[in-house]
């Protein structure tokens, strides 16, 4: 039995719409293990995106509990949450968000510049990265100058910046056609040999079975299945 | 570490180049302002303290009540060559000088003008050019035995009565000829170098003026104490004139007090002026608050992002307060840079065409460090409530935000 990296218990989510309470999760229990590559699935407005912020500690439950780490973290201020983003978990965002005045470098630095980390460690530790995703010869380049696929390699290389336990996806392949997404997807596989575990938000079925592990599949804020691969063929938990 | 925050809200303002420029123009105008005014206030009490230290620190000012503002002006009472003699006799004055004032229509070459003319004592009046520091510039002074001569202001030598004035040309005053003796050299001030100085023996009869004092000038001797003597003279005058003590009709000054008088002033009026421009700072600070509002409207999304790749809320407050306190930076840079610029142009504009020296202006280093401090200042301050509703951002809404 391997360790566990993120375990939801009970987790509910609730928004407070006017008059009417919307439900984006209901009591959903999710326990996440070191080294998985994790696709969670859903038609929009099924709570996939609010599942993945309440991982990736951008927001709290309204109840129930979430661990990373064996750490509880859904009661911990905003300040001790950033803390904990910025050294376990790295996010890739739809798109990209990178910061448009800052060049490709200077964007894998930023969250070492937030963990108070000196400049040249950050400089050659960006400069290893950025080789890593194959994008040595674009480091003084600005966002507006590279394609999407480039752009979303710059982003991963940013978010393995301080070397964090979980990589975060949401859609990542979403704004890139078929083959730049191949290529990104690559490099997720790469990190996930190397023990990373991934959490992956998509919608494309064929993606998600192609390569991730685990599937959890919500619908309307809950749970709806789970489903493991074993070889090549897929299994209903 | 704070380097790289510094680099990267430069960076940020770069991008917004026009709208942080149209910003830093408010700061540039108000600490302009705010500079200009305060150096020529130093620049000022500079000059007035270097006028003061000419007149030397041993000479007391009797001049009769009412009269203060200026030579000539009308007043009930007066004093006469009798109060001199008073003063003369008292212990530990060395010398006393005094003179008269009155205003005349002089013409030469058929151009005429009204002007101040000064009856000085000839018997004493080396005091008198020593208290003034009169040096003649072409010519001679006036002294002893002079009859119908006169000394005049340096723009007399320019077309200041038509035609440039040399020595030996002659001056009617009031219709009587006097002749050009001597030409001062430029005091620094277009009333001081218009006048006319004239014999008391000339002038008392010229202006029907027999008996009346304007200034006594009493020079102490030295190792005297200023405030005993000053005192002495006060009850002396008293006694002599038959008046209360309560009620005196004339007034006794002493260097200290002058340029203490002055100086009170001069702080009041660029306590004003400052707040005057203080009001322009405070719509510049306005106008910093409000880019940085907009700033942070633009950029939730950016928040959001650095709030997910770790920011804590003290990285972004940092980050913003930084870049508005720069705003303030810049612009005071660049408005002292336009405040120097202004003070030295208007010094020369002074001299040039107004004849005066007395428009200095003063850029002594703390200043300048002080109005750039001040400028970040105004600049973290303004954009202090922005940048804390930035930091305040929940990350979920702020990434959520387009």
């Amino acid at each position: 039995m391997s360790e566990q990296i993120i375990k939801l218990k009970d987790v509910c989510k609730i928004y407070q719409m006017g008059e009417t309470e919307v439900k984006a999760l209901y009591n959903v229990s999710i326990d996440i293990e070191k080294g998985d590559f994790v696709a969670i699935m859903g038609p929009s407005g099924s709570g996939k995106s609010t599942g993945l912020n309440l991982v990736g500690s951008l927001d709290l439950p309204t109840l129930g509990n979430i661990y990373l780490d064996s750490q509880d973290i859904s009661h911990l201020t905003e300040s001790e949450l950033a803390q904990i983003r910025g050294q376990k978990i790295g996010f890739i965002f739809q798109q990209f968000n990178l910061i448009p005045n800052l060049t490709a470098k200077e964007n894998v630095m930023l969250p070492l510049l937030f963990q108070g980390i000196d400049k040249e460690e950050r400089e050659s530790r960006a400069e290893e990265l950025l080789n890593l995703v194959e994008l040595q010869d674009r480091m003084e380049h600005y966002p507006n100058q590279l394609s999407g696929g480039q752009q979303q390699r710059v982003a991963i290389a940013r978010a393995l910046a301080n070397n964090p336990e979980v990589i975060l996806a949401d859609e990542p392949t979403g704004n890139l056609d078929t083959k730049t997404g191949e290529k990104v997807l690559e490099f997720l596989n790469k990190l996930n040999e190397k023990g990373t575990t991934i959490i992956m938000v998509t919608h494309d079925q064929d993606l998600a079975k192609e390569h991730a592990k685990t599937i959890y599949s919500l619908k309307d804020g809950s749970l709806e299945g789970v489903y493991k691969r074993t070889g090549k063929s897929w299994k209903k938990l | 570490m704070i380097s790289d925050y510094f680099k990267l809200a430069l960076k940020n303002l770069r991008k917004r180049r026009l709208r942080s420029w149209l910003t830093i123009i408010g700061i540039i105008i108000s600490i302009a302002t705010i500079f200009v005014l305060i150096s020529l206030s130093l620049g000022l009490e500079k000059a007035v303290q270097e006028q003061f230290r000419l007149l030397g620190t041993d000479k007391i000012f009797i001049q009769p009540k009412g009269q203060a503002g200026g030579p000539g002006t009308a007043s009930s009472v007066s004093l006469t060559k009798k109060d001199v003699d008073v003063i003369e006799k008292i212990q530990g004055i060395k010398k006393v000088t005094f003179w008269t004032a009155g205003n005349a229509k002089i013409e030469h070459n058929k151009k005429i003008k009204f002007v101040p003319i000064i009856g000085i004592d000839l018997d004493t009046s080396d005091l008198f050019t020593e208290t003034g520091a009169y040096e003649a510039q072409e010519g001679r002074l006036l002294k002893k035995g002079d009859f119908k001569n006169i000394m005049i202001g340096s723009r007399y030598k320019n077309d200041f009565l038509g035609r440039p004035i040399k020595i030996g040309d002659t001056i009617f005053i009031n219709a009587a000829p006097f002749k050009v003796k001597g030409i001062l050299k430029p005091i620094g001030n277009p009333t001081d170098d218009s006048l006319i100085y004239m014999p008391l023996e000339d002038f008392r009869p010229l202006f029907d003026i027999p008996e009346r004092v304007d200034t006594i000038i009493a020079q102490i001797e030295s190792g005297k104490d200023i405030n005993e003597i000053s005192s002495s003279i006060e009850k002396k005058l008293i006694n002599s004139r038959s008046l209360d003590k309560d009620n005196t009709d004339f007034i006794i000054l002493t260097p200290e007090e002058l340029l203490e008088s002055f100086g009170s002033v001069l702080i009041i009026i660029t306590a004003f002026l400052a707040g005057i421009a203080g009001i322009s700072l405070l719509v510049g600070a306005t106008g910093i608050a409000n880019t940085m509002y907009t700033s942070v409207l633009e950029r939730t999304k950016e928040i959001g992002v650095m709030k997910a790749i770790g920011a804590k809320n003290s990285n972004i407050l940092i980050i913003f307060l930084i870049e508005s306190g720069l705003i303030g930076l810049l612009g005071s840079v660049v408005g002292i840079l336009l405040g120097m610029l202004i003070g030295k142009s208007i010094e020369y504009y002074a001299v040039e065409y107004l004849d005066t020296t007395l428009l200095q202006f003063s850029f002594p280093s703390y200043l300048i460090i002080g109005c750039l401090l001040f400028g970040f200042l105004i600049g973290t301050i303004s954009g202090s409530l922005p940048s804390y509703r930035a930091s305040k951002l929940k990350p979920v809404d702020a990434l959520r935000y387009e």
